[in-house]
């Protein structure tokens, strides 16, 4: 299962809620359903080579948002509502105008490096970014 | 947050004649957290750890370890019960044998595992009939982890416990340390494997020059600490750009380059009012961090 998750140190996000967004992630695309068990905090933990204390604040924090069900001593479940099911169509959607958006940014000469970096500055500080970004 | 941290420095201080080597350190140390202890050669970290653990007497301060004081030869002697540690040139008998390394440390500790041992022994290869002064530094390094990992304790002091290692050593040291850290342990340890460091600490520590620079979690560090690169028609004076946060700023030409320990937004909205032509903002990682804040001091 850590084999599904990747957590980069450098990216200047906590690691904790990079963890959160990949669960939540695997199970708005399906690949995680309802009543799936996940690894126990410190098998996680191991097999990530990450702090139990990441694991535990991702899982608490996702326990806190419904989409974990930590039951003491057996582990973590996955509980996926009908709501997050009709996300994974909107994901999916997503990917789909992302892949469109690609496309036409390498028709316009960026080179992946470079569409990386902007998407990565407009997540980070999109507000004064759209602006400023726009030399030519 | 309400536990008592498992260590606690006053004021802690150690001179060799005139040279101060730990200089009225005030440290401290969470439990339950894996915490990372950063500094140069010659910054002070062995003496600390080594005053820690009552190895060396300080010139004066005084440092509570799980609640005991070490300077107390009693509660001394109890702290040490419950804490494992790896020191600066482990002291092993060299004329001993793994094995008989291995006997001779059990007796002294009740949380002693015999079962945990034997799987390290093996996990890390070590020869059981091998004398200790045949052994390379790596394999050194390894008995004496085994010796602090083969016990429970609520403690694990550890200075350089990767020194020596290779790559898979260095591994594996990390996913024991994680496992330590999940059954209840917290950990406290100096390295210079700051991209090691990176992946698996809660909280960091930097001394330089026997002061502490930083105790801050790599969290929050990491969100942040950034380098806003600007670029403009004409580069505006650097004292406009001076706001809270801004710990460095470098001209060149018409680009300016920021290191911000926090209030990148503040940073950039300043330059967007200073008619910046580009803004490019990129997470700090911690080996930059570091060598910043101990270059800047």
């Amino acid at each position: 299962m850590g084999l599904f998750f990747k957590l980069n140190p450098t990216t200047g996000q906590p690691l904790y809620l990079q963890l959160m967004q990949q669960i939540r992630h695997a199970a708005e695309t399906g690949a995680l359903r309802d009543g799936d068990q996940l690894p126990g905090i410190r098998t996680l933990a191991e097999e990530l080579v990450v702090s139990p204390n990441t694991i535990v604040k991702a899982y608490s924090e996702l326990q806190h948002e419904g989409l974990l069900d930590l039951r003491h001593g057996s582990g973590a479940f996955v509980c996926v509502k009908r709501r997050t099911r009709s996300m994974a169509d909107d994901v999916q959607f997503a990917r789909r105008r992302l892949r469109d958006l690609l496309d036409d940014l390498r028709d316009n000469g960026l080179t992946d490096e470079e569409i990386k970096r902007a998407f990565e500055a407009e997540l980070l500080y999109p507000a004064p970014s759209t602006q400023l970004t726009r030399k030519r | 947050m309400t536990n008592p941290p498992v260590i606690l420095t006053r004021d802690l201080t150690k001179s060799y004649g005139a040279a101060t080597a730990v200089r009225a350190l005030n440290l401290s140390v969470q439990k339950n957290r894996i915490t990372a202890f950063l500094g140069q050669n010659g910054a002070g970290k062995s003496t600390t750890i080594k005053m820690l653990l009552g190895m060396v007497r300080p010139t004066c301060g005084d440092a509570d370890v799980l609640g005991k004081r070490i300077s107390n030869a009693k509660e001394n002697c109890e702290l040490r019960r419950r804490v494992a540690h790896v020191a600066e040139n482990e002291p092993l008998y060299s004329y001993m044998t793994v094995e008989q390394t291995i006997a001779f440390a059990s007796s002294f500790y009740p949380d002693w595992q015999p079962d945990h041992a034997g799987k390290l022994l093996s996990q890390y290869r070590l020869l059981p009939r091998q004398k200790v002064k045949t052994l390379s530094k790596g394999m050194r390094t390894k008995l004496a982890l085994l010796l602090a990992f083969a016990r429970r304790p609520d403690l694990l002091i550890l200075d350089e416990p990767s020194e020596g290692l290779d790559p898979v050593g260095i591994e594996d040291l990390l996913q024991t340390l994680v496992a330590k850290a999940a059954d209840g342990a917290s950990i406290f340890f100096s390295s210079h494997q700051i991209a090691e460091v990176e992946r698996i600490a809660d909280q960091v520590c930097i001394l330089h020059h026997g002061c502490l620079l930083m105790n801050a979690s790599l969290d929050q560090l990491r969100q942040s600490y950034r380098r806003i690169n600007l670029s403009f028609a004409s580069a505006p004076a650097q004292q406009d750009l001076r706001i809270t946060g801004v710990e460095k700023i470098r001209t060149e030409g018409r680009r300016i380059s920021i290191f911000a320990s926090q209030n990148a937004d503040a940073v950039i909205a300043r330059a967007r009012d200073l008619n910046a032509v580009s803004v490019d903002v990129a997470p700090v990682a911690l080996r930059e961090i570091f060598l910043e804040t101990v270059r800047e001091n």
